[in-house]
């Protein structure tokens, strides 16, 4: 265990995304952890167990009997004035799925982070988005980081964009399965009362033991009032885009490094080909047009980091003066387009560019490679003008 | 704030900070038949008072008669299954 406590402002050590995440968890010091080990999720919360048993930290740990109950616990926690964070992945996650919807049904600001690995069957213990993908439309913000400085930086980030009075939605914080969560990186640390600072105290409005009122918490709501607690949800989601802008902007002040809904890479107008994808495959598919442009292609990519609420207005103005756009998915929608080519058709449709140049792709299911080869690929695909309506597989055998 | 058809605040999630409001719901608007009691027939046994699911058959001043809440009555028929002298028959509203 590489952590040391009492690091300096802005220095570097080495830590795995899943030590990042805990790293950031004990500095934010949460008051409930309700936690359930799964893989490749299980290194979040030992790290933070340890740092829990060794009394570094006096958030109280619930050892639930399944990801169902550490949901419900959390979301209990949540409710009763304590903030409330977790972890999970996969057929955890799954599992949580009732709890899930209640979580943002009730607007508790609960921060989960999520280590991404494929939905079973066939089991598989590897990275792709099948398993946050399954609860994209349950009215959680969701954060995709490719780097676990990002995992650092964005959990912080999400405990604020959670708990802010005009949102009040429960956070994913989603890193790649193994390829973020078990690799060592570099990551800068923040000294701790700089992390307390910022986050605050939780201040959720409507706690059990806030005021003098008795308070129901997920009452009956049949078809008179129903539909405006849903329409309510809405309207709080669609302000996240601002807030998380301007979190940003606070947390830039600390931390020296800017973060927005979507990053760019040699992106600019004279940009002709685009990849526009998630997580740690920005990473491979940047080294790629980093080479490329190298020899003159003038190639970019476009990382899509707030993926609820997603970014339209900003991808669509980067994407208005681009030709040619490949999207990379790690999960398929079965009988329908993949999740991320549909937000981005939904951009370039919403702002008046329906007639682009567009091709689908799907890669690294269950933990296979996206090689640079592949990536390598898909620019020349683009190059070649080889679009076809269909989505393409990178690096399949068959 | 968004406003209900009653013109009351929703809360996010629809909290409820005040307690006592469930008779908010009348719940009788969800059946299409009431139970109604032939005080004639009634032996003021009071079965149906024990065995209505939602408490909604009263008792009245007169510790002996008994009365319907039609705002209440999900018209499960229990009453009329369980009285004893048939007084109860279900009207439609």
């Amino acid at each position: 265990m590489l952590t040391k406590f009492d690091v300096q402002d802005g220095s570097g050590i080495a830590l795995t995304g899943a030590e990042a995440a805990a790293e950031a968890m004990r500095q934010i010091e949460p008051g409930v952890v309700p936690v359930y080990p799964i893989t490749p999720q299980t290194p979040i919360i030992e790290k933070f167990a340890h740092y829990v048993a060794t009394g570094k930290i006096k958030s109280e740990m619930i050892t639930a009997e399944s990801e169902h109950s550490v949901m419900s616990a959390a979301i209990g926690a949540a409710a009763a004035g304590s903030r409330a964070m977790t972890a999970t992945s996969s057929v955890g996650l799954a599992l949580m799925y009732e709890m899930i919807n209640i979580a943002s049904g009730m607007r508790l600001p609960i921060v989960m982070n999520v280590a991404n690995r494929a939905l079973s069957a066939p089991i598989n213990i590897h990275c792709d988005h099948s398993d946050t993908m399954g609860v994209r439309d349950s009215g959680w913000i969701q954060i995709f980081c490719e780097s676990a400085q990002e995992v650092y930086d964005n959990t912080i980030l999400a405990v604020r964009l959670a708990e802010h009075q005009s949102i009040l939605l429960p956070t994913v914080v989603n890193q790649d399965g193994f390829i973020t969560s078990h690799l060592l990186e570099e990551v800068e640390i923040l000294p701790d009362g700089k992390v307390k600072n910022f986050v605050g105290e939780y201040n959720y409005p409507y706690s059990f033991f806030a005021g003098k009122n008795n308070l129901t918490f997920g009452p009956l709501m049949l078809p008179d009032k129903f539909f405006e607690t849903k329409v309510q949800q809405a309207e709080a989601m669609e302000t996240v885009r601002k807030v998380y802008k301007e979190l940003a902007v606070e947390l830039e002040k600390i931390t020296k490094r800017e973060y927005s809904e979507i990053e760019l890479f040699q992106v600019d107008k004279n940009t002709e080909a685009v990849i526009v994808t998630m997580s740690s495959s920005a990473g491979t598919a940047k080294e790629v047009a980093r080479k490329l442009s190298k020899k003159g292609h003038k190639v970019g990519v476009i990382k899509v980091r707030l993926f609820r609420p997603f970014p339209y207005q900003e991808l669509g103005k980067v994407l208005k003066n681009i030709k040619n756009i490949a999207v990379l998915d790690r999960t398929f929608s079965f009988g329908s387009v993949p999740p991320l080519y549909s937000e981005v058709i939904q951009t370039l449709y919403g702002a008046g560019d329906s007639g682009k140049k567009i091709q689908s792709y799907i890669f690294g299911l269950g933990g296979r490679d996206l090689r640079e080869k592949d990536v390598k690929d898909v620019y020349a695909d683009l190059f070649g003008n080889k679009f076809s309506t269909e989505t393409k597989y990178l690096n399949l055998n068959r | 704030m968004i406003m209900n058809s009653n013109n009351s605040k929703v809360l996010p999630g629809g909290l409820i900070t005040k307690g006592g409001n469930s008779t908010e719901t009348k719940t009788g608007a969800w059946s299409a038949r009431h139970a109604e009691v032939n005080q004639k027939k009634c032996i003021k046994c009071h079965q149906c008072v024990i065995y209505c699911p939602e408490g909604c058959i009263d008792i009245e001043a007169d510790g002996k008669n008994v009365k319907v809440n039609a705002d209440f009555c999900k018209g499960c028929m229990a009453c009329a299954v369980e009285c004893p002298v048939g007084a109860i028959s279900m009207k439609s509203k």
